[in-house]
Order: structure tokens, then sequence, then C-alpha cells
């Protein structure tokens, strides 16, 4: 169909309207992380770009510590997930009984229990065998909280495999774990990384288990920017540079999942 | 949980393992169920099991059966009630605000635009913003009366700034959690839009029906699917929002923006009153499964195993 330029002119005004006025804060996020605090504290435009801001926030001792808890867990959670998963969204997807249908939307259920209704239990736990403000524990539960959604993706993904290339595997003389290992995987290799990459968003996001559950050991970004809200660190251009560099990198992956997001995030019942 | 559901409605009719086939499929899937399994029943019994006891960390002392007391407690007191309400609002404004501009949004970035693909790209980004940055670049860089920009804007207008969090706390919390929730609305909605008919649509134009007309009875009918996707996801996340409201009011101007998960939370880790916080923790939870129940139905008339 054939746009009016009338049409094309509308689309153009609003499409980019928005988008700029959705973007703007970020923008705005990151233009002030270049301001010095002097600057910062009159919204304009007109300042002497610097650096300050990034070197005080990595002069932090403990910058580089929430960083690094961040890096672990978010990585740490999506390989724990992704282990348990594979096998079981490959037996699904491949050998699927009378239970896998059930199965599946029991997984699904059980991402619907909300954290704050079992925080208590879980933070007593915790507590009870020296876990709170542990790396493992945040990575237990980040696994745990995204292993429904990583089944269901890859059992999305494996769906799509042709059953003749395994039966050809089968007849070739190839047992389950090396069609696994040497045909699933690489045939799924770039399912298996969306998944992969959908799963280390929301854990570097995660922001209720993470304040809840750590302090000064094992706090990940989320809970380093979280302590800026306190009146004595009210730094904007601080603020602003440690929340660049802790948005920047999951923005750009973000930006290459949108597809696989749709996907993961509505279980499929979005195509 | 589980009861939402009647497993095995349909067996796969095409794929007919032989049993050894069946049970190292089952001794795949195992280790993933009874992880869940433990995740979901564990703290579940246990919630209910506190939401009965008298329980305090501070006096360990009083501990025992405490009947429906906690529960008692929790509605004779007016700060359960404001936080449900508080949670109701700020889940339907939100919703409202994100699904009726999400359909908006989608159908303009369905059109084709010059730049289209980089002007999604920025307008989706906010939904991968962490909610401790979003919520404090909002409350901070924009919303702060004397620093923000919006201040800044009223006052090169000739209006005075207003204090956001102090004057509208909850309508700023809503804005926030709007500006998070507006992209993944949009997102699931265009992914939507784009799979329409375009014949059944130059059908209709050829018809004589003009765009308002299309929209409306073409367009919003094949997104209604969609839309209810968008809605109950959200709303399993909006009944829950916490950071945000953590960062910037700790649930105030008195009791302004406190809604179930940060009262829970205050409860439990602020006032050590595990009984009580475990009460409310059931309240969220029966609140989460009316939704939830719906949800996993719409999404069980699609799938195919």
């Amino acid at each position: 169909m054939r746009a009016t330029p009338l049409q094309r002119f509308l689309a153009t005004l609003f499409g980019w309207g928005t988008a700029l006025l959705l973007f703007f804060p970020i923008a705005w996020m990151v233009l002030t992380s270049f301001k010095s605090e002097r600057d910062a504290i009159t919204p304009g435009l007109a300042f002497t770009p610097t650096l300050d801001s990034y070197r005080d926030v990595f002069a932090r001792a403990d910058y580089l510590n929430f960083a690094m808890n961040s890096i672990v867990i978010s990585l740490g959670g999506t390989v724990l997930a992704l282990l348990f998963a594979i096998p079981a969204a490959y037996a699904m997807a491949f050998h699927p009984t009378e239970r896998t249908r059930g199965t599946l939307l029991w997984m699904l259920s059980t991402k619907m229990l909300p954290p704050v209704g079992v925080l208590v239990p879980i933070y007593l736990l915790f507590r009870t065998v020296g876990m709170l403000d542990t790396r493992s524990g945040l990575v237990i539960i980040y696994a745990l909280m995204n292993l429904p959604i990583v089944v269901w993706m890859l059992f999305t993904f494996y769906k799509e495999v042709p059953h003749e290339i395994l039966e050809a595997g089968r007849m070739d003389g190839a047992k389950t774990a090396g069609e696994v290992w040497y045909l699933l995987l690489p045939l799924t290799l770039p399912g298996v990384a969306s998944t992969g990459l959908l799963s280390l968003i929301l854990c570097w996001n995660e922001a209720f288990w993470s304040l809840n559950l750590t302090s000064a050991g094992a706090a990940p970004l989320t809970a380093f920017i979280a302590s800026f809200s306190s009146p004595e660190g009210l730094f904007f251009a601080k603020l602003s540079a440690a929340s660049t560099m802790a948005v920047a990198p999951i923005l750009v992956f973000g930006w290459f999942s949108q597809r696989q997001l749709v996907q993961g995030l509505t279980f499929g019942a979005v195509k | 949980m589980s009861a939402t559901l009647s497993p095995g409605a349909s067996a796969p009719p095409h794929d007919t393992e032989a049993a050894p086939g069946r049970k190292v499929g089952s001794l795949l899937v195992m280790p993933s169920v009874i992880v869940l399994l433990a995740w979901m029943i564990v703290p579940l019994v246990m919630t209910l099991w506190f939401s009965f006891q008298y329980y305090n960390l501070v006096s360990p002392e009083t501990r025992g059966f405490a009947g429906i007391d906690n529960y008692q407690y929790l509605v004779t007191d007016p700060d359960f009630w404001v936080s449900l309400e508080n949670t109701l609002i700020l889940l339907v404004s939100v919703l409202v605000i994100t699904v009726g501009l999400g359909i908006l949004l989608a159908v303009v970035f369905n059109q084709p635009f010059p730049g289209r693909n980089i002007a999604r790209v920025l307008a989706i980004s906010p939904f991968f913003v962490m909610p401790t940055v979003s919520a404090l670049i909002w409350k901070n860089l924009l919303m702060h009366p004397i620093y923000g920009v919006f201040g800044a804007l009223a006052n090169t207008m000739g209006f005075n700034a207003v204090d956001w969090f102090a004057q509208f706390p909850l309508s700023s919390v809503i804005a926030i959690v709007s500006w998070e929730w507006l992209p993944f609305a949009l997102l699931i909605l265009l992914t939507a839009v784009q799979s329409l008919d375009h014949e059944q649509r130059e059908a209709a134009r050829m018809d004589g029906a003009g765009v308002i007309a299309q929209f409306f009875f073409i367009t919003l009918p094949h997104l209604s699917r969609a839309i209810g996707v968008v809605i109950m996801i959200e709303t399993i996340f909006l009944l829950t929002v916490f950071a945000e409201i953590f960062v910037t009011t700790s649930g105030g101007p008195g009791n302004a923006t406190t809604n179930l998960a940060f009262l829970i939370y205050a409860r439990a880790l602020l006032q050590y009153d595990i009984g009580g916080a475990s009460a409310g923790g059931v309240v969220a939870i029966v609140l989460a499964n009316i939704v939830a129940f719906f949800l996993v139905r719409s999404i069980a008339r699609r799938l195919e195993v």
C-alpha cells in the first residue's frame, strides 16, 4: 500500500517526535555525565565537556567491585540457567510425551510467583545458610528466576530444527549426547545465543533481589546506583556517569536482540 | 500456581517415542522440574506457614501459632488498604498509558518513513535501562524542581517549577514506570501489527474504508490477542514495582507511594515483622495468580507441542 505524502509526513513527525522524546532522558543522562558537577545542576547545553565524573566514579575503590559483581552474577545466572534448560528443552522438543505440554505450561506458571510474595522465606533461608550478600546466592536466584523463560525460548528454537537431520545423525550412530553436541548445538547456536542474551539483560537489570539480598559484598550495579538516592549522594554528574556506564553495554545488547525479546517475553504468544 | 492448568490436555500424535527414548527424555527434563518445584513450593509453604505465626526478628521470644491475627492486623491497618489502592492505581494508570500509546505508536512505526529503524531503536531503548537508573535520572535530572529540565522549561515559559515528587508523588512514579514499559508494549504490538495481512487492508481500502475505519475494524481486532498478552505480562511485573519506589520516595511522603511490594518489604526488612509481612505476601501471591490464570490459559491456546 502506498502512503500518501501527508501520511508519510505525519508518520515521520510522530515517529521521530516520540522516538526523540522517549530517548531524551537517556541522552540527557549521557550529556550530563560529561559535565562538571557545577555545570550539571544548571540544565543547559553550554558547558565544557570533562571526563572528571568518570574519573571520580572509577576512583571509588568499590566501583570495580560492583561492576565485577554485575558481570559475574549475570553470566553465572545465565550459564546456570542454560545448563539446566538445554537438556530439558531438547528433550521436550524432540522426545515429546503426553506430559510435555503440561510441563511447559507449569514451568511458565512458576514465573508468575511474585518475588515479593516469597521475599521473607528466601531472606530467612539465605540468612540461615549464610548466603546473604553472596554472589552465589544471587546466581542461584537469577538462574531460577529466568529458567522458565530460557526453557521456553530454547524449546521454540529446537522446534524449528527439522527432524530429518537428527534422523540422519541417528542412522550414522550418534547417541543422544553426541546428537546434542555435534548436531543440535551448532544448528541452534544462534537461538542459544539470543536466549542467553535475553537472560543476561534480565539479570543485569534485576533490582528486587539485588536490593534486598545484598549489601556491600556482592551488590551489583543496580544497587550501586541506588546508593546515589541518599541526599548526600546527590552528585548529578557522577550519578550520570555511573548510570551511563551501567546502562551502555546492556543497551547495545538490547538493540541487537529486539526480535528474540518479543518471543522470549511473550512465551511465543506473539509472533 | 500449578492448580491453574490441566496437564496433558493433548497428546502429540506425530512423534511416538520408543520406551528408552522417553526415559532419557524425562531424565533430561527432571532437573529443571525439580529445581523449579523446589523454588516454588518451599518458599510458598514457608510464606503460608509464617503468615499464621507470631514471628518478629526483634523479639524472638514471642513465637507461636497466631491463627488469623496477622491477617486481621493487616486488614485493620489503613496502610494496607492505601497500599492496595496505590498498587491498583499504579497498575491501571500504567496499563492505560502504555497500551494506549503503544497501539498508536505501533501503527505509526508500521508506516514507512525515513530513518524508521533508527527511530524505533531509540524509542525502545528505555526498556533496557535498569530500574534504579531510570528512577534516579527522572527524579534528579528531569523532575528536580530546582536543577531539573522540567523546572527549567517551566521557568522559561513563565510558569513556576513543580516539585513533582512532593506534590504529585504517585503520578511521578507512574510517569517513570510508564516510560519504562511503553517500549515493551510498542515492541510487542509492533510485531503483531507487522503480521497483519496487507491484502486484507488493501481490500478494505478499495472498499472505501478510511484510515480511521481501517484502524478500528481491521488493525484493532487483529491486535486484540497481543494487547491481552501485553496487559497480562505487564500486570505481573507492575503488581510488584519496587526499585523505582525504593530509590525515589521510599513509599512516601507518608504512605502516598507505598504499594503492596513496598509495604511487605518495609514490614519484613525494616520492622522485622515476619508474620505480618508473610500475610501481605500471601495477598500478593493471590493477586498475581488471578492474572496468571488468564495469562497461562491464553498462552496455552497457542502452544503446539
